[in-house]
């Protein structure tokens, strides 16, 4: 309901002069500036920044007059959504049922074995960032992984650590 | 206008014979005629999650149990509050709270006070048969007046509710998910940091565990008050 | 629009394919895309070029044929179809079109693969171009549409859907003329359809193939389902993982905008509809319609207890009809050729066809669409080709985290909503993943349970806390060092999650315990009781070194 008070209600200002915030505001716009719009806008701010920090998160949920805690346990329940800079690169291992049982643990220990990081982590010099899918949707090819974006399908542990040695190589 | 013959139902919980009003839960309908159902996320004057699902009750003719807090009352229903199935469901239950986090009630602010503790005695629980998660979690006594300790959360989230829907401030709220959901204050912050908490302190007094405590209590020492919420709620309807 | 507009589009678009002496179809479609079919139909078009055969021969990038593991495929309009194709092997193709087929690149099609299938909801997948409304409307696209909003009441629309005896495929089977009966007499100033788009299950790829490859169909059996109950706005909620199928959705709504057959006073009547997408953000639980709901609604996707059903209280309080994108992909066959001619497909209670993702160690892995009522030993040997390398066939798992294990024993069971659950699994969305004697069912238990346990939305204590000590005891099981007391602890919370978690993801989640538990308990005892893995996996067997 439109009250006085709610349309005295000014819509904060971008946190700095980022262009990207143009792409978050019209995403807002498109969905009327209102709360139920949380969760797009999330996904703009995401395809934008690559990730959601404190800023963004203040930023939306002021704009879209989200209480902060809502717009943090909605940002944190969904797992497509991350708080923290992926890496240089991104290794997305499926974890679908025709991945696991034709080969995505030993990928997830070929991983942790040359990376020495667990899914959700990044190298520490920030190079490559490792992630499970629950299921890609690619199964005719499993085990799937995605290296950057690219779907690469039937991976084996030796072709999983050659492509991952391109990677580490300056 | 219906008759107000015809907006009465009569039912049956544990034989006895009940009247309700047709927007009245079975929970509310038991409560009235000191039938005890335990649960721990309903309390009266806040909305109703099911949650806990302490509650679960059975109902002759349907297949499922249902959690007593949210069923309205029907015509001719019959439920059973107690039996051996659903008092085996409720200690399993009430077990697997204490395995999630640190529940050590001899150190515990609320001891004696808290009602998850005397729910367990009351449903004559002597040992937890589940192995314990021993989780580390933090508390946060950076507000001025209150202390936050995650270790004795059970994730009711009444002090959401009450925060929301009683203060209209909506500084608490859950993130994350499954068993690694926690309650927050704003942007996961330190709650003295928070800046839509009001700091009035409902939630701390609808908290039904040592979860949420003002400072300063010690072992067994903190008490919580509840009038203010049927008080609040019942002048909130007058008014409208 | 009208029927004769229509009729018009359909007859130009014919015309324009007819002129092609022949056409050359590419599989586009996420799982040949990956194998780099892009390339191979850009090599084509070169080759096209350069023949100057511009006006004589036409590729066309398709959606799904079906045999993904064999990618990238491409057909020919002489029906032959060629498997694992190359860039390099562009020109080859061209000049096979007008002569005899390459051996080296044949994919046989009168193998059981193709020819035990039968297609409905994939009728068109790897035949039209999926980003064209032309190429859907030459496929009578539409078409139904226009005959509801011309020759029929909405309540005839939804008699039609029930004599059909169409059932939800999105899991449970619930009747769907039902459904949207209950919410075409719901009152309420607004109503809302979604389409549940956000599959969940891992291992299950159907609904994303239909979205790649005839996503029109999604949007006209929404319009219907629209019509039929009285509603004016759907949401499309599409898991952001899938962005081919977002891309190819939005181009379909733009396209049926564009031509009038979205938005307001549709082909001249008073009837008004119009379809937005909401991006799921990888959350299982949103499979629930309460918890779908909240996601829609931009909060936190956990379900809250029902009733209210959506059908009476859904999106923002209103009437609201959820389907899954298979449900709505039955809709517009079903009214052009009369729920009588859909229910003679199929057994008694589980009409028509049901699409499968057939994955796993299985010859044949790819999208199969069957009659109900086919047996599983129809479907894994036959259509499947079999289990490779000459391994043995030990148990096929349907309906992802909330459905069951069947064993040898069970594999000439038909495959219906009844029957799946009768043996203690269920339909589920459709994904079907063969394993053989190389995987362990008390490691195939703890991954589903590991899966339960993160997807949880935390909000009921027994899902939340129970899916978590479950998991715990799998996997000290798993390492071989559970004991008996641990399985009959699992047994225990097996029954206290079916029975009073909230919502059907915890209700659901001991299925791949109980299933493997029943039919492989020779398993659970060797791992507790030997401390001994029989397929070799668990504990210190497990080699995760490749083979040199």
């Amino acid at each position: 309901m439109a009250t006085g008070a709610l349309s005295d209600f000014a819509k904060p200002a971008p946190p700095n002069q980022d262009k990207r915030w143009r792409l978050v505001d019209a995403t807002m716009r498109r969905l009327g500036q209102h709360p139920r719009g949380l969760i797009e806008t999330l996904h703009t701010v995401q395809e934008a920044y690559g990730y959601l920090d404190e800023e963004a998160l203040r930023y939306v949920a002021t704009s879209l007059r989200v209480p902060l805690s809502r717009a943090y346990g909605v940002a944190t329940f969904y797992h497509f959504f991350t708080l923290k800079p992926a890496g240089e690169h991104t290794c997305v291992v499926c974890m679908g049922t025709a991945c696991y049982i034709k080969g995505a643990p030993q990928l997830l220990d070929t991983v942790k074995r040359d990376l020495g990081v667990k899914p959700g982590e990044t190298t520490s010099d920030g190079k490559v960032s490792v992630l499970t899918a629950r299921c890609l949707g690619s199964c005719g090819l499993a085990p799937a992984v995605v290296y950057d974006r690219e779907v690469a399908g039937k991976v084996t542990p030796h072709g999983m650590r050659e492509h991952l040695a391109q990677w580490k190589t300056p | 206008m219906n008759r107000p013959a015809a907006n009465i139902k009569t039912l049956k919980i544990d034989g006895r014979d009940v009247t309700a009003r047709p927007e009245e839960t079975i929970l509310e309908v038991a409560r009235q005629n000191n039938i005890f159902i335990p649960r721990l996320c309903e309390l009266k004057g806040l909305s109703t999650v099911g949650a806990c699902r302490l509650c679960l009750v059975e109902v002759k003719g349907s297949n499922r149990l249902l959690p007593a807090c949210v069923t309205r009352v029907e015509e001719g229903m019959e439920v059973t509050t107690s039996s051996e199935r659903l008092d085996g469901y409720r200690k399993a239950i009430l077990e697997l709270l204490f395995t999630e986090r640190n529940h050590i009630c001899s150190v515990c602010v609320s001891n004696a006070h808290c009602e998850l503790q005397s729910l367990a005695q009351k449903l004559g629980i002597t040992h937890v048969h589940f192995p314990y998660r021993y989780p580390v979690v933090a508390v946060d006594a950076s507000h001025e007046r209150f202390i936050v300790d995650h270790n004795r959360c059970i994730l009711c989230s009444r002090c959401v509710r009450v925060c929301e829907e009683i203060e209209g401030a909506h500084t608490w709220d859950i993130m994350g998910r499954g068993i690694d959901a926690l309650v927050i204050t704003d942007l996961n912050q330190p709650w003295g940091s928070s800046e839509s908490c009001t700091g009035c302190g409902k939630c701390v007094h609808v908290c039904p565990t040592g979860a949420l405590s003002e400072k300063g209590r010690s072992v067994a020492e903190m008490l919580k008050r509840r009038q203010f919420l049927p008080y609040l709620t019942l002048m909130r309807e007058d008014r409208e | 629009m009208t029927p004769e507009e229509l009729e018009q589009i359909s007859e130009s678009e014919h015309e324009a394919q007819g002129k092609f002496a022949h056409r050359v179809n590419v599989c586009v479609a996420a799982g040949c895309l990956s194998c780099q079919s892009q390339s191979v139909k850009d090599a084509l078009d070169k080759d096209i070029t350069r023949r100057g055969w511009e006006g004589r021969c036409q590729t066309k990038g398709v959606g799904c044929m079906g045999l993904c593991a064999e990618g990238p495929l491409v057909s020919t309009d002489n029906g032959t179809m060629y498997k694992g194709v190359t860039a390099a092997d562009a020109p080859e193709i061209l000049d096979s079109v007008e002569s005899s087929p390459i051996e080296r690149l044949l994919c046989p099609t009168d193998v059981p693969f193709f020819q035990r299938q039968k297609k409905i909801v994939l009728e068109n997948s790897g035949i039209i171009d999926a980003e064209r409304i032309e190429d859907y409307i030459g496929s009578l696209g539409y078409g139904a549409l226009i005959k509801v909003l011309t020759e029929m009441t909405p309540p005839e629309v939804i008699q039609e859907v029930v004599k059909s005896g169409l059932r939800g495929r999105g899991g449970a089977g619930y009747p769907t003329g039902l459904k949207w009966s209950t919410v075409a007499k719901a009152a309420g100033p607004a109503k809302f359809i979604i389409c549940n788009a956000d599959e969940g299950d891992p291992g299950a790829f159907m609904d994303r193939s239909v979205l790649e490859s005839d996503p029109h169909r999604v949007l006209e059996g929404m319009l219907i389902a629209a019509y039929a109950v009285g509603a004016s706005e759907g949401f499309i909620y599409v898991r952001a993982e899938y962005p081919l199928a977002i891309k190819r959705l939005r181009t379909a709504i733009r396209q049926a905008e564009r031509m009038g057959l979205l938005g307001t006073s549709i082909c001249g009547t008073r009837f008004s509809f119009r379809i937005d997408l909401r991006l799921g953000a990888g959350a299982f639980v949103c499979g629930e319609e309460t918890a779908l709901i909240a996601s829609v609604e931009g909060k936190r996707g956990t379900p809250r207890p029902r009733p209210p059903y959506p059908a009476q209280e859904g999106l923002f309080g209103e009437p609201t009809l959820i389907n899954n994108v298979e449900t709505f992909a039955n809709i517009s066959p079903i009214i052009r050729n009369g729920g009588d001619w859909y229910a003679k497909i199929g057994t008694e209670k589980s009409k028509g066809t049901k699409v499968f993702a057939l994955a796993g160690r299985v010859q044949n892995t790819g999208l199969v669409e069957v009659p109900m009522g086919v047996t599983l030993r129809e479907i894994v040997f036959e259509i499947g080709g079999g289990i490779p390398e000459g391994r043995k066939f030990k148990a096929v798992q349907t309906g992802g985290p909330s459905g069951g294990c069947l064993p040898a024993e069970l594999l000439d069971m038909p495959v219906d909503y009844e029957s799946l659950a009768r043996a203690g699994s269920i339909m589920g969305s459709g994904g079907m993943i063969v394993m053989d004697e190389s995987s362990c069912m008390v490691d195939v238990a703890k991954y589903f349970m590991d899966f339960c346990m993160t997807e949880s939305c935390g909000k009921c204590v027994p899902c939340r806390v129970g899916t978590y000590q479950m998991h715990r005891l799998l996997e000290s099981i798993t390492q071989l060092e559970g004991t008996p007391k641990d399985v009959a602890l699992l047994t225990e919370l097996c029954d206290l999650l079916k029975n009073t978690s909230l919502c059907g993801l915890g209700q659901s989640a001991p299925n791949p315990v109980i299933s493997t538990m029943r039919s492989f308990a020779d398993e659970y005892k060797a791992h507790v009781e030997e401390r001994r893995c029989p397929a070799g996996v668990c504990g210190n067997h497990r080699n995760s070194e490749e083979p040199a």
